[in-house]
């Protein structure tokens, strides 16, 4: 799954910078959810994080970080503050609703089993 | 280093939500299942895998500057390009790294932070020298070889994102292994004076690569908590055991031998042996007393400061940039 690794820690990803003697620490550049697409026709997968002063250089570092091996021929960055999940205390709950529906898999139906092309 | 509170934090009894949180995270590793960021989970096991993945960060870093020293010594263009990209990657290494622990909590400038001021670790082995060009070889065979026997188990560790770092660092690391064999390779093939290189490399290489897997099984309480969690999958012991087996073979390929006579294949036990280790020399260096670890630190803290204005002025452009956008 694509979720972000770091999207629950990202408000502590951005506290300031530790350190007053260092103007624009590092610790302010924002956090960067990185998806690589490894070849034409499928899609950006999820494949970590970095920290960027902005979105040029965030597509540059990932080059380098993510792509040294001809991994991908396509890049995403994202703003790991603008990706919004599910809420993960909610566990089970959100997803339960497609239990007790075996019937909108095909397996559901064993009649028909045997008959061709179907 | 973990301490008995640690081990009580895993059955901790707190509010209503934590002991729900705990069964959750108890059935999430009984399982054998994965922990995410956002998961509830003991402070011990964040205190623990904070630690240690930060500390790996660290080592992948620090272990950026034995070979580095030799990039511009290498004897051909090739090799010269080999080691740049294997330096490279290991700077990939500790960044996917220093993402997993950040998932934790703490961010990163703390990490780093601990890192310059001495407060954390990093592997020992990074503080012996490299001397000769064959060092590459024994390096690159050995300590290479040591951390993927050490970090394959670690790709299934419970933790989601520690796991996920390890496996594109195991898949980027068998390279580093076998360029360092084919430079000992190469050497031992060449004139005696090399051979002989190639030898005193593996000589010095050798015990500091085996203790890479931390002290012996009985001198190491935190591995147990460690092996409950489902982070660490095999001891210290058993991997050393395991990696004495592989290079004991490996070593006649290249027609040399290792500085230890008492390797033998333990029939009963189905285990190899091998000979005592220096552990008073492995303390010494991890206490800071070895012969490169002041030097090691001193150029981290330079390289940190010599970079401070390619991260102001990238700082200052994306400022200068986003005020722009919104005017216009
Ligand atoms: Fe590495
Ligand atoms: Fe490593
Ligand atoms: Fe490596």
């Amino acid at each position: 799954m694509a979720t972000s690794d770091q999207t629950a820690m990202s408000t502590s990803a951005k506290t300031p910078a530790a350190e007053a003697a260092h103007p624009v620490d590092r610790s302010s550049w924002p956090l960067w959810e990185v998806f690589v697409r490894s070849a034409r026709g499928l899609s950006h997968v999820h494949a970590g994080s970095l920290h960027a002063p902005d979105a040029e250089m965030a597509v540059r570092n990932a080059r380098d970080l993510y792509t040294r091996r001809n991994e991908g021929v396509s890049l995403w960055v994202v703003p790991a503050s603008a990706i919004v999940a599910s809420d993960p205390d909610a566990k089970g709950a959100f997803f339960e609703s497609p239990q007790g529906k075996d019937y909108r898999h095909a397996m559901y139906y064993k009649k028909s089993e045997g008959v061709k092309h179907l | 280093m973990a301490t008995q509170t640690d081990v009580r934090d895993l059955h901790a009894v707190g509010s209503e939500e934590d002991q729900a949180g705990q069964a959750y995270f108890d059935k999430i590793i009984a399982d054998d299942s994965r922990i995410e960021p956002a998961d509830w989970m003991p402070e011990g096991y964040r205190k623990t895998l904070t630690r240690q993945i930060s500390q790996h960060a660290h080592s992948e870093i620090i272990g950026m500057q034995p070979e580095a020293n030799f990039i511009t010594r290498a004897p051909s263009l090739k090799r010269k390009a080999i080691l740049m990209a294997k330096v490279q990657d290991e700077a990939g290494h500790g960044l996917y790294l220093y993402s997993a622990a950040e998932t934790l909590g703490t961010p990163r400038e703390e990490l780093f932070d601990q890192l310059l001021t001495g407060k954390a670790k990093y592997s020992s082995i990074f503080n012996y020298p490299a001397l000769t060009w064959a060092d590459m070889g024994a390096i690159g065979w050995l300590v290479d070889g040591a951390a993927i026997v050490n970090q394959v188990p670690l790709c299934r560790a419970s933790y989601g994102p520690y796991g996920r770092a390890m496996v594109r660092v195991c898949k980027e690391e068998s390279f580093h292994q076998r360029q360092g064999f084919e430079i000992l390779l190469e050497l031992a093939n060449g004139t005696e004076a090399q051979k002989q290189m190639a030898q005193d490399a593996i000589n010095r290489f050798y015990a500091p690569a085996l203790m890479m897997f931390g002290p012996n099984d009985d001198e190491s309480p935190n591995s147990q908590q460690s092996m409950r969690w489902n982070i660490k999958r095999f001891s210290n012991d058993e991997l050393r055991q395991r990696f004495v087996g592989m290079i004991q073979e490996q070593v006649k390929v290249l027609g040399l031998t290792l500085p230890d006579d008492q390797i033998r294949f333990n029939e009963e036990t189905g285990k190899w042996e091998y000979g005592e280790l220096d552990w008073n020399e492995f303390y010494e260096v991890l206490k800071g007393r070895g012969p490169c670890n002041a030097q090691r630190m001193e150029r981290r803290r330079e390289a940190h400061e010599n970079g401070a204005w390619v991260r102001e002025a990238a700082s200052a452009y994306a400022a200068k940039q986003s005020q722009k956008a919104q005017v216009a």
